[in-house]
């Protein structure tokens, strides 16, 4: 188990056999991807039944939260990604990283604009300073300086490599920042999905929601994994075996 | 060894360069003086306002100032000697640190109560304001020198620091400012003093390590 | 080309270890190769010049040798030290292409906290010889800022007298030094080599026969 693991780290760990693995991955998840969203969003939007408290208006959850937590795990990867690139000068990893700012930073928008579309028939208000709201916009603002930093250093391994020690302390920092915004504030409802126990959502509404959650997720991996070889392409521009794989 | 050399350098740097000193805490002076006359002179709306508006004052400053922690000796060249050296980079860095907060943070501090005094914040709070900064600014300066390792390179750095440092000050300035908050209604606030101090030594023990690595990626490592 | 590991290592004379060995580095900058299959042995007791036209590499190369750039193809090692298990950074002294005075300081302000950043304690009593030596007497305690630029860089190469270190990584040292100071200066070096010690330093001045050198140019390498 172990061993498979190891050796898995280090086949994906190499630029050459990220990129041709990749390539025989995508045509696959692609589809898959497109398939769980679809249905997924669909499920929930049109099929799921209306909320007894919020009526149909609490169907954005079914982007809401998905776009709420692939952002916040994107966050969490590039952090990993950032400590494997430190500790074992890996090339990947602050190629994963450069695939993965982008990205997130664009579903935490996402998470945040439509939170507060919800918020308004919610609420009454677009914008409420609730402790999660206020954690998804710090998680933006988090994404962006990773984003900027990368786009300020002209070298882009040198880039890389600042951009993995920022995410590494913009993990560390993340907990203490959602502990913080919690103790500062917590008008929102309780949370809606636990992984572990009963679920408070019926079912009906569960499955949905799982499905676009598993659909974000690998739409997510996708454009990762299209983004890294992009950069593998711009990286390794003058090596052979790049040639011989395009040729 | 190198922890004496360096703080005695920077002690004496600043003495040659007082500016660096002094204004900063003009900054903070002037930034919380802005409030009245933007907001209200009202001394119960001002009571109100009056911790986070000193704290991000003082977060403020702090950012500010800590942008020339690296810079000169980037420029000069004498920070490739500090990276070329055998002794372990921590040392230095975590004197860099400390000698840097002793200069700048230090009196801000100092001043706080003045300018939560002037805002109309209750008599109560005035030594939680000033506590918490006490302990609440190392860490800032810990944090934001983090940012400023990453960026002493970078052209314009000064932006791109803040856009860096700020979301991870959060946690600070909300325990800091909550404290003073809560002080001045009455609540007590040992554990969220506890909390600040836990960030400080979390952070003056770990931020010089990312500072030596931060120092050797933008020096081209 | 040889391989040396600490493992491998054992049994052979220290002595007998080059001080410094590159296996095929190889260095780009913005899509440019500044140079590559650069393969170099250097031993104790030679001087070597690192040459080039203007922005061929000399700097980086040296940044390179001293540890500070890392990002490059191919190898640097220390064998010898490898051998001993110890940190090659110990042996260095570099001085880089800025002198790494702070202008704020005095000359003997500027050379304490640099000593003190290798752990030693170097007595003051070494320190004002050294000066004077290299005609800054009268200047230890006057902000460098007071200085004139050749007088700087006097001030940076007076660690040639303080410390000591067998490998000398000196980037552009007679920069803005007259006459009298780059004599002194080639003098010292072949001191050095004679001592044992290495010299590489980079500059366009080649001062002696007896000095080789690596020269960058366009990508290629020469080793001579």
């Amino acid at each position: 188990m172990w061993q498979t693991l190891t050796r898995w780290y280090h086949q994906w760990g190499s630029p050459r056999y990220f990129f041709q693995y990749s390539g025989v991955l995508l045509p696959w998840l692609w589809p898959l991807a497109v398939l769980t969203l679809v249905v997924g969003v669909v499920w929930g939007l049109a099929f799921a039944p209306a909320d007894y408290q919020q009526g149909n208006s609490y169907r954005i959850i079914f982007i809401h939260v998905p776009a709420a937590s692939a952002a916040l795990l994107g966050y969490i990867a590039m952090g990993v990604a950032g400590l494997v690139g430190l500790v074992w000068r890996m090339k990947m990893a602050d190629i994963m990283i450069k695939a993965i700012a982008p990205f997130g930073a664009v579903l935490a928008a996402i998470a945040l604009i439509t939170g507060a579309i919800w918020g308004k028939p919610t609420w009454g208000t677009y914008w409420v300073w609730d402790a999660r709201l206020t954690s998804m916009l710090l998680m933006l603002f988090l994404y962006l300086g990773v984003f900027a930093l990368m786009n300020a250093i002209p070298d882009p391994r040198q880039a890389g490599r600042a951009a993995s020690l920022l995410s590494v302390v913009g993990v560390i920092n993340v907990v203490i920042v959602k502990y913080s915004v919690e103790w500062w504030q917590s008008l929102h409802q309780g949370s809606t999905l636990k992984v572990v126990g009963e679920s408070a959502m019926p079912s009906e509404m569960l499955a949905p929601l799982l499905i676009s959650m598993l659909g974000i997720y690998l739409f997510f991996a996708c454009t990762v994994l299209m983004r890294a070889r992009t950069e593998i392409m711009v990286r390794e521009r003058k090596s052979q075996w790049l040639r011989e794989v395009l040729r | 060894m190198s922890f004496r050399a360096t703080l005695k350098r920077e002690v004496v740097l600043a003495w040659r360069r007082p500016a660096e000193i002094i204004n900063p805490l003009f900054f903070f002076v002037m930034v919380v003086a802005m409030f009245p006359l933007g907001v209200s002179p009202k001394a119960d709306l001002l009571s109100v306002i009056a911790p986070g508006v000193v704290w991000v004052a003082a977060l403020l400053a702090v950012l500010l100032s800590v942008e020339g922690l690296f810079r000169n000796d980037f420029e000069a060249g004498a920070l490739e000697q500090m990276l070329v050296a055998p002794t372990n980079l921590y040392v230095p860095c975590l004197a860099k640190i400390i000698a840097h907060w002793l200069l700048t943070g230090l009196p801000l501090v100092l001043v706080a109560p003045l300018l939560g005094y002037m805002l109309h914040l209750p008599e109560q709070a005035s030594m939680t304001l000033f506590l918490g900064l006490l302990l609440g600014t190392p860490t800032l300066t810990a944090i934001g020198a983090i940012g400023v390792s990453l960026t002493v390179g970078v052209r314009s750095g000064g932006i791109l620091l803040a856009l860096l440092i700020l979301p991870l000050y959060v946690p600070v300035l909300v325990f800091g400012a909550g404290a003073a908050a809560y002080a001045a209604n009455g609540a007590p606030v040992e554990g969220l003093l506890a909390i600040l101090a836990a960030m400080l030594l979390a952070s003056l023990t770990l931020a010089p390590a990312a500072v030596a690595a931060g120092l050797r990626i933008s020096n081209g490592g | 080309m040889a391989c040396y590991t600490a493992a491998a290592l054992k049994g052979t004379l220290v002595t007998e270890l080059p001080l410094l060995e590159t296996t095929d580095l190889y260095c780009e900058r913005d899509d440019r190769v500044l140079f590559s299959a650069l393969n170099w042995r250097a031993v104790d007791g030679e001087i070597w010049q690192v040459a080039g036209v203007n922005g061929a590499g000399k700097t980086t190369l040296m940044r390179i040798l001293a540890g500070l750039h890392g990002f490059f193809d191919g190898e640097v090692r220390w064998p010898r030290w490898l051998a001993q298990q110890q940190d090659p950074r110990q042996h260095f002294l570099y001085l880089g292409h800025k002198a790494g005075l702070r202008d704020e300081l005095t000359p003997l302000e500027n050379i304490r906290w640099w000593t003190s950043l290798h752990g030693d304690t170097v007595d003051d009593a070494k320190i004002f010889p050294a000066l004077a030596c290299l005609g800054l007497a009268g200047y230890e305690t006057v902000p460098c800022a007071q200085l004139s630029a050749g007088q700087k860089r006097r001030v940076a190469l007076s660690l040639l007298w303080i410390m000591n270190k067998v490998v000398w990584l000196l980037d552009e040292p007679f920069t803005a030094l007259d006459a009298d100071g780059v004599t002194l200066i080639e003098n010292r070096l072949r001191e050095h080599a004679a001592n044992g010690g290495l010299v590489i330093y980079s500059s366009h001045h080649r001062f002696d026969d007896a000095v080789r050198h690596v020269r960058l140019a366009l990508g290629e390498v020469e080793v001579a």
